[in-house]
C-alpha cells in the first residue's frame, strides 16, 4: 500500500511497513546514520538519524520507526539539528584527538558527521579513555579508545558471519566491545574475516600493518622482492582511486607494482589454477574411494580456522591443498628460486589479498619450513593503495603491462576464485574432465552464480558419478549445511565455504566502504573476464602444465603433496 | 476430620456462595488465628524487620516462653508498612483482639509480654489494636486504624501484608485468597477477563500508567501458539522496596494475580523477573509456588478447568535497565540486557518473538480484588483518570519511613506530613524526589498535587517506581542530583549515545561545580565553563533522543531540580558555596572564638594541619589549607566550629 506523508512541508509517497529512513532516502532526503546497517534489523542505538514527528513527545529514530499515514515529519528542524550535533559532540568529547595520525583519516564516518553538522568548536570536553590497543591479533588491531560503540561489528559478527567473537561488556560509560573475558583477539574465536573492519565507522578496527617491512625490503638491494596479487584485486583497487566499482585494471597494477620496485609481479590466479587441479584430483580420489566426504575447500583461511576451532572432528573433510597464496609463495621460494638460481633466503615474497585472514594464514607454523616462510608479508587492497600513493604513482594514467611469466599465466577459472561459487565452478570444470576425459560444454554454472542467495546448490553427472555441490559464504549458512550433513544428508560431495558474504570480492581487506552495488559490480567484472578470456579451464593453462611436467610431477603425487599440501589441527580458543 | 488441604479445597475454594456453614466458619477462624486456644505472637519478619533485629526479638520471645513455661504460637508475618518502627510484634490472647507493639527488641520483649499476660499493657510500646468482630477489645488501647500512618491509607494490595504468615498458603486461603482465581477459571473466558480489567480502568503501576486491560486485549488478540506473561519485580532504584516487601509479605497474592492475568491473555507460561539479591523474597516466592502446586492451583489442568499454568523464577543480575521491559526480554532470553526499539511492541513480538505481557508486581496484585469485587467497585476508588490505589515507599528524612498505600487523589502533602509524620528531627522540608533517580522533584510550591497520572503528567512528573524520598534543608540539591546522575550513568546499558555519553558528561560537569579547581590552566577553566554552559542543553538532548525509558528520563532529576533550585546551582558555580554544607570542597569552617576552649582536639585530628592555636586559647582555621572534610566539626564537643 502506498500513501502520502508530509515531510518538511512537502508530500512524499511512502510504502506501508517501510521505515521512515527508507521512505526519505527513496525521495532524495538525506538523513545521516551511524549504527544503521541495510541488511540487518534496526537497533536504533546511535540516535543520529532522529527526526521530529509531529505529536510525538520525543524525537524518533528514522531507521527503526515504521511510517504511518498520519505522520508529519521534519528532518532538519532546529531541534533535530541540535540533537544530532550534540550527539556527535558527545562522541567527540572523549575521542582521541589524533585524526591526522589515524588509520581512517579522510575515510571516517565520525569525521564526516562532524563536518556535515558543522562542529567547529569543542564545547563539551570529557575524560578520555585510557584503554590500550589490542595488537595481539596477527590480522587485526582493536583500538577501543576510538570505538564509539555503534555496535555494527558486534551485529555483523553475530548476525551475518555467525561467529560472535566480540560483544559488549560493562555498563554505562565503561561499556566496551571486547572478545571473551577481555582477552586478546588472538585467543578468541575470531576467524579473521575482517567484516567488522569493513563496517567500523572509525579507526577502532583495522588490519595489522605490513607496509614498513615491505618498504624496508624494497630498499634493501640484497633482497629479491616478489609480489603476487589475488584475482580479486584487479577489480577493486580502482575504487580506492575514485573510480566507479567494477573496473578491471589488471595491467595497470602490473605496471604500478614494477614502478614501485618489485622485482617480479605474479598473478595469484596461477596459484588458484594449481589449487583447482589439486583439489579436483583430491575430490575425484575421495569420491572414487568414498572417503572423507563431503570435501570442504581449504582456500579460505577464515573458514579453515572456523573448522579447526568449532568442528575439529571435521578437519579430515577439509581439502589438504594449500591456498593459492601459499602455493604461490612456496613455488616462488622453490621452483622460481631454483630456476633463476637465487637463494630462497634472499627472496622476500609479498602478496596482495582482499583479506585480512591471509595475514593470519601466512604466519601459520605449517607455512614455514626450515626457517623459510612461504609468504613474508601480506597487504590488503587498502594497504596496496596506500603503497601506490606513497610511491607517487598515478595508477589510473599508466600503460598496462602483463604479469611476469613462469608463474603468471592464468585461466579464467582461476580468476573465479574471487567470487563465492567460483572455486566450486573451477573445481567442477576440472573434475568433470578427470572423470569423463571431456570438457564441459556448458562451463558456466549459472546455479552457482546467483548473488542474493544464502546457499547455492548444484548437481552434475560426470561419467558414473554424480557430484553434488553446495556453496555458502558465511558461518550461519555453513552451520546449517553442516547440520544437515550431520543428520544424514549424503548427496553433497563438495562444499565451498567463504567466510565473507559474496566471497573475496567482499573480503575484509577491500576498500571501505564496500556497498552492495559495489560488490555486484565487482562480481560482474570477474564473470566478464571469464566470458572474454580464451583459457577457461585450469587444466588448459599451458604454463601450469609445463610446471607439472618439469617440476611437480603428477597431481596429488608424493612430490606434489610435500610442496602443495598441508595439514590442519584442532585449535583451542575462548568461545 | 479431613486434612487442611482437602478442607480448604472442597469447603472453601469450591464453595462460591460465600455463605459458609457455622462449622466451616469456625475452622476458617482457627486458620486465620482469630479463634485461638493459646496466645499467638506475630513478629514482623521481612527484610525491614530482620534489618531492625527481628531475629533477636524472636530469640528473646522463645526464651521468654521457655522460661515462663507457657504455650504460645509464634508466627512470622510480613511487613505491615511502618518499617521505621520495626521490629513489630503483635500479640493475640484467646478471646482478645490482636494488639501491635513497636520497636520490640531483645531488651523490652519480656516487659511487654509480662504486661500483656498480666492484662496491663505497656503503653509507650503500643502501636494499636486491631478491630476484630466478636473479640473483646483492650481497654485504654488505641485502635491501629486510628494511627495517622494507617488512617490515611486505603489498603487493597497491602491488605494482608504484616497480618498473615507469608509462608502459609492456608492462612491466605482462609483470608479469601485464590477465590478470585477459581472464579475466573470457572466463570470467565479469557476475553471476559480482559474486558473486566479494561472496565475497571486499572492502569499499569510501573510508571507510565498504560491501561492494563487494553494491553492484555492486544496480546490476547495477537494470534500465536504461545504467549507469555512476565511479572516485573526488578525493583532496582535506591529508595524503592515495595515490590520486594509485597513478595516477602504476601507472595500468594502475586501468584493469584499472575494466574488470572495469564488466563486473561491465554498464556500458559509466566516468568517472574526478580533481582537475585532479593534472597528472602525469592525464597518465599519459591515456597509459595510449591504450596500452590500442592494445592493444584498451578500445573496442568488446574481444578479440572483445562487451564495449564506454570511460573518460572528468573533471577536478574541486578541491573536497573533490566526493569525496562524490552531489556528484560533480552535478559530472559539470555542476551545482554539492552533495550530494543519499539515497535514491535512486546504485546506483538515479545519474549522469544511471542506476544508478551509485562506487568509489575503491584498491578498484578490489584487483579484478584477486581475479579472478586467487580470492576465497578474498583471504579469507585480513586480519581476520574486514575482508579484504585497506589503503593509508595517513603524514605529519606522522614519520621515514618516505610510502605504505604493510598487512594488515588490523595495529596503528597498529606502523604508526607500526615502519613509520613513530617520531616525528621524537626528540620525544614525542602523537596521530595518522586519516582527514583529518573524521577522529578516536588517542592513546597507543588507538594499539594494529588496522586493521579494525569495531574502528575501536567507538571512533567511521573509516578515512576513509586518511591518518595524526602529531603530536608540540610540536603544539597546539586549533591543529590550528582548522586542520581551517577547512579543512572553506572546503570546505563551503553547502547545509545545520549544516555551513555551524555550522562557521563553531565556527571563530570556536576563534579566540577562541586569542587574548587586547583592548579587549573586558563584553557581548562574555559573548558570547564563551556561545559557548565552546555549542561542544560545536554540534558534536553538526552531527554529528546534516548532509546528507552531509562534514558529518556535520565535527565529529569537534573532538569526539575534546576527548575526549582537554579539559585542553588548558581551559588555553587559563581559563589562556590554550598548552603546546605554538604559539598565538601565548597565548605569553609570557622571557629567561634567565644565558644572555643582551646582543647586542641580539632587541631590534633585535622589531616591537613589547617588548624593553628595554643592550648587553652581559641584556635584558628587556615582557610587556604582547609579541604572541608569536616573532621574538626565532628570532633568539637563545644559546637565552636561552624560552616559558613
Amino acid at each position: 500500500m502506498i500513501f502520502d506523508i508530509e515531510v518538511n512541508n512537502k508530500i512524499i509517497k511512502a510504502k506501508k511497513g517501510e521505515t521512515i529512513l527508507s521512505a526519505l532516502s527513496r525521495n532524495g532526503i538525506k538523513v545521516p546514520t551511524l549504527c544503521y546497517m541495510e541488511e540487518l534489523a534496526p537497533s536504533g542505538a546511535c540516535r543520529i538519524c532522529v527526526v521530529e514527528v509531529e505529536g510525538q513527545p520525543n524525537l524518533v529514530p528514522s531507521c527503526a520507526q515504521p511510517v504511518e499515514e498520519w505522520m508529519r515529519i521534519k528532518t532538519h528542524s532546529p531541534k533535530v539539528i541540535k540533537a544530532r550535533k550534540t550527539i556527535v559532540e558527545l562522541l567527540l568529547s572523549n575521542h582521541p584527538d589524533d585524526c591526522l595520525y589515524c588509520e581512517r583519516n579522510g575515510n571516517c564516518e565520525l569525521q564526516k558527521l562532524a563536518v556535515e553538522l558543522n562542529v567547529l568548536e569543542r564545547r563539551i570536553s570529557g575524560q578520555k579513555g585510557k584503554q590500550k590497543a589490542d595488537r595481539s591479533g596477527s590480522s587485526m588491531v582493536r583500538d577501543p579508545k576510538k570505538c564509539i560503540l555503534c555496535g555494527r561489528c558486534v551485529r555483523v559478527c553475530e548476525e551475518i558471519i555467525g561467529v560472535s567473537a566480540i560483544d559488549f561488556i560493562k555498563r554505562g560509560n565503561h561499556c566496551e566491545i571486547t572478545p571473551s573475558f577481555q582477552k586478546g583477539i588472538n585467543l578468541s574465536s575470531c576467524i579473521n574475516c575482517g567484516q567488522c573492519i569493513m563496517c567500523c565507522p572509525t579507526g577502532a578496527l583495522y588490519e595489522r600493518d605490513h607496509l614498513p617491512e615491505i618498504i624496508d625490503s624494497l630498499n634493501n638491494p640484497a633482497k629479491h622482492v616478489i609480489i603476487q596479487y589475488s584475482p580479486t584485486i584487479s577489480v577493486t583497487l580502482a575504487e580506492e582511486f575514485g573510480v566507479k566499482s567494477g573496473k578491471d585494471i589488471n595491467g595497470m597494477i602490473n605496471a604500478a607494482l614494477r614502478k614501485i620496485g618489485f622485482n617480479k609481479v605474479f598473478d595469484s590466479s596461477f596459484g588458484a589454477d594449481i589449487n583447482t587441479i589439486e583439489v579436483a584430483n583430491e575430490l575425484v580420489n575421495r569420491i572414487k574411494t568414498n572417503q572423507n566426504l563431503p570435501m570442504f575447500n581449504s582456500c579460505c583461511p577464515a573458514w579453515v580456522k572456523y573448522i579447526e576451532q568449532t568442528h575439529s572432528h571435521l578437519i579430515e573433510n577439509l581439502a589438504t591443498v594449500k591456498s593459492p597464496q601459499q602455493i604461490m609463495g612456496k613455488l616462488i621460494k622453490g621452483y622460481y628460486a631454483e630456476t633463476f638460481n637465487i637463494s630462497a633466503n634472499d627472496i622476500y615474497t609479498v602478496s596482495v589479498m582482499p583479506c585480512i585472514a591471509k595475514k593470519f594464514e601466512a604466519q601459520r607454523e605449517e607455512m614455514t619450513h626450515k626457517g623459510i616462510t612461504d609468504v613474508d608479508a601480506v597487504l590488503t587492497t587498502r594497504e596496496l593503495a596506500r603503497l601506490i600513493r606513497l610511491y607517487g604513482i598515478d595508477i589510473m594514467n599508466i600503460e598496462s603491462e602483463l604479469a611476469d611469466t613462469i608463474l603468471g599465466t592464468r585461466s579464467s577459472a582461476g580468476k573465479l576464485f574471487a567470487v563465492s561459487g567460483g572455486v566450486a565452478e573451477a573445481v567442477i570444470r576440472t573434475s568433470f574432465n578427470l572423470l569423463t576425459g571431456k570438457d564441459l560444454v556448458n562451463f558456466k554454472i549459472i546455479e552457482l552464480r546467483s548473488i542474493n542467495k544464502g546457499r547455492k546448490e548444484f548437481k552434475i553427472k560426470a561419467g558414473d558419478y554424480e557430484i553434488g555441490v553446495a556453496v555458502v559464504s558465511d558461518m550461519i549458512n555453513a552451520e546449517k549445511i553442516l547440520n544437515e550433513i550431520k543428520n544424514g544428508r549424503n548427496d553433497i560431495q563438495f562444499i565451498e565455504v567463504m567466510a565473507c558474504p559474496g566471497g573475496c570480492v567482499n573480503g575484509g581487506g577491500q576498500p571501505i566502504p564496500s556497498r552492495k552495488e559495489d560488490i555486484k559490480a565487482r562480481i560482474k567484472a570477474i564473470y566478464d573476464v571469464d566470458d572474454k578470456e580464451s583459457i577457461k579451464f585450469a587444466h588448459k593453462n599451458p604454463q601450469l602444465n609445463e610446471l607439472y611436467k618439469n617440476y611437480l610431477g603428477n597431481p596429488c603425487d608424493e612430490n606434489c603433496t610435500t610442496i602443495l599440501h598441508t595439514s590442519f589441527n584442532k585449535r583451542d580458543v575462548l568461545l | 476430620m479431613e486434612n487442611n488441604i482437602q478442607f480448604l479445597k472442597e469447603k472453601v475454594l469450591l464453595n462460591e456462595t460465600l455463605s459458609f456453614s457455622k462449622e466451616v466458619e469456625e475452622r476458617i477462624k482457627i486458620l486465620k488465628h482469630e479463634k485461638t486456644t493459646k496466645p499467638v505472637i506475630f513478629v514482623g519478619a521481612s527484610s525491614c524487620g530482620y534489618v531492625a533485629g527481628a531475629q533477636k526479638t524472636i530469640d528473646a520471645i522463645n526464651n521468654y516462653i521457655l522460661e515462663n513455661n507457657i504455650s504460645v504460637d509464634v508466627v512470622k508475618v510480613g511487613c505491615i508498612g511502618i518499617c521505621a518502627l520495626e521490629p513489630i510484634m503483635d500479640v493475640q490472647l484467646p478471646g482478645m483482639t490482636r494488639v501491635s507493639f513497636k520497636k520490640i527488641n531483645a531488651e523490652n520483649v519480656a516487659s511487654v509480654l509480662d504486661g500483656v499476660f498480666n492484662n496491663s499493657i505497656v503503653n509507650e510500646c503500643v502501636l494499636g489494636q486491631y478491630r476484630q468482630k466478636n473479640l473483646q477489645a483492650w481497654e485504654n488501647v488505641n485502635f491501629i486504624d486510628e494511627v495517622d500512618f494507617f488512617a490515611g491509607q486505603k489498603r487493597i494490595v497491602l491488605e494482608l501484608n504484616g497480618i498473615i504468615d507469608p509462608e502459609n498458603i492456608e492462612a491466605f486461603i482462609a483470608h479469601g485468597g485464590y477465590r478470585a482465581f477459581i472464579k475466573t477459571i470457572y466463570h470467565y473466558t479469557s476475553n471476559e477477563v480482559c474486558k473486566i480489567i479494561e472496565k475497571s480502568e486499572l492502569r499499569g503501576r510501573g510508571g507510565s500508567g498504560f491501561p492494563s486491560g487494553k494491553k492484555w486485549k492486544i496480546a490476547h488478540d495477537n494470534a500465536a501458539d504461545q504467549r507469555y506473561l512476565i511479572c516485573n519485580a526488578n525493583e532496582s532504584d535506591p529508595g524503592a522496596f515495595m515490590e520486594k516487601s509485597i513478595i516477602e509479605s504476601n507472595p500468594h497474592k502475586l501468584i493469584e494475580g499472575m494466574a488470572i492475568a495469564a488466563y486473561g491473555i491465554a498464556a500458559s507460561k509466566a516468568y517472574i523477573y526478580i533481582r537475585a539479591d532479593n534472597k528472602l523474597a525469592i525464597e518465599r516466592f519459591k515456597k509459595a509456588l510449591e504450596q500452590a502446586k500442592a494445592f493444584g492451583l498451578l500445573g496442568e489442568n488446574i481444578f479440572d478447568s483445562g487451564f495449564n499454568f506454570e511460573i518460572i523464577i528468573k533471577k536478574g543480575p541486578g541491573a536497573f535497565v533490566c526493569g525496562e521491559e524490552t531489556a528484560m526480554l533480552n535478559s530472559i532470553e539470555g542476551k545482554r540486557g539492552m533495550p530494543r526499539y519499539r515497535p514491535p511492541y512486546p504485546t506483538e513480538r515479545g519474549l522469544f518473538g511471542k506476544p508478551t505481557i509485562i506487568n509489575n508486581v503491584e498491578t498484578l496484585c490489584n487483579v484478584p480484588q477486581i475479579i472478586l469485587n467487580g470492576p465497578i467497585w474498583f471504579n469507585t476508588i480513586g480519581t476520574k483518570a486514575s482508579k484504585g490505589t497506589k503503593v509508595f515507599t517513603l524514605s529519606g528524612k522522614i519520621n515514618y519511613n516505610g510502605i504505604i498505600e493510598v487512594e488515588m487523589g490523595k495529596s503528597f502533602e498529606d502523604i508526607i506530613f500526615k502519613i509520613g509524620g513530617d520531616v525528621k528531627d524537626n528540620k525544614q522540608f525542602k523537596a521530595i524526589q518522586l519516582g527514583g533517580p529518573a524521577g522529578t522533584c516536588l517542592v513546597k510550591e507543588n507538594i499539594n498535587i494529588v496522586v493521579d497520572y494525569e495531574e502528575l503528567n501536567s507538571i512533567d512528573a511521573i509516578m515512576g517506581s513509586g518511591s518518595i524520598i524526602v529531603m530536608d534543608e540540610k540536603t544539597c540539591i546539586v549533591d543529590i542530583t550528582k548522586f542520581y546522575i551517577n547512579f543512572i550513568q553506572h546503570e546505563s546499558c551503553g547502547k545509545c549515545i545520549p544516555c551513555r555519553e551524555g550522562t557521563q558528561r553531565m556527571l563530570e560537569i556536576l563534579e566540577k561545580i562541586t569542587k574548587i579547581p586547583k592548579d587549573e590552566a586558563s584553557h581548562q577553566t574555559l573548558e570547564r565553563f563551556k561545559g557548565v554552559m552546555q549542561l542544560e542543553s545536554i540534558a534536553e538532548v538526552i531527554k529528546d533522543t534516548s532509546l528507552c525509558g531509562l534514558g529518556k528520563t535520565a535527565a529529569n532529576t537534573f532538569l526539575s531540580s534546576l527548575k526549582w533550585f537554579r539559585d542553588e546551582y548558581e551559588e555553587h558555580i559563581f559563589d562556590r558555596k554550598c548552603k546546605a554544607g554538604v559539598c565538601k570542597e565548597l565548605r569553609t569552617f570557622f571557629i567561634d572564638v567565644d565558644k572555643c576552649t582551646g582543647c586542641n582536639a580539632c587541631m590534633r585530628k585535622c589531616p591537613e594541619n589547617a588548624i593553628i592555636g595554643t592550648i587553652k586559647y581559641p584556635h584558628f582555621i587556615v582557610e587556604s589549607k582547609c579541604t572541608g572534610c569536616g573532621i574538626c566539626f565532628e570532633t568539637c564537643k563545644f559546637s565552636a566550629i561552624f560552616i559558613k
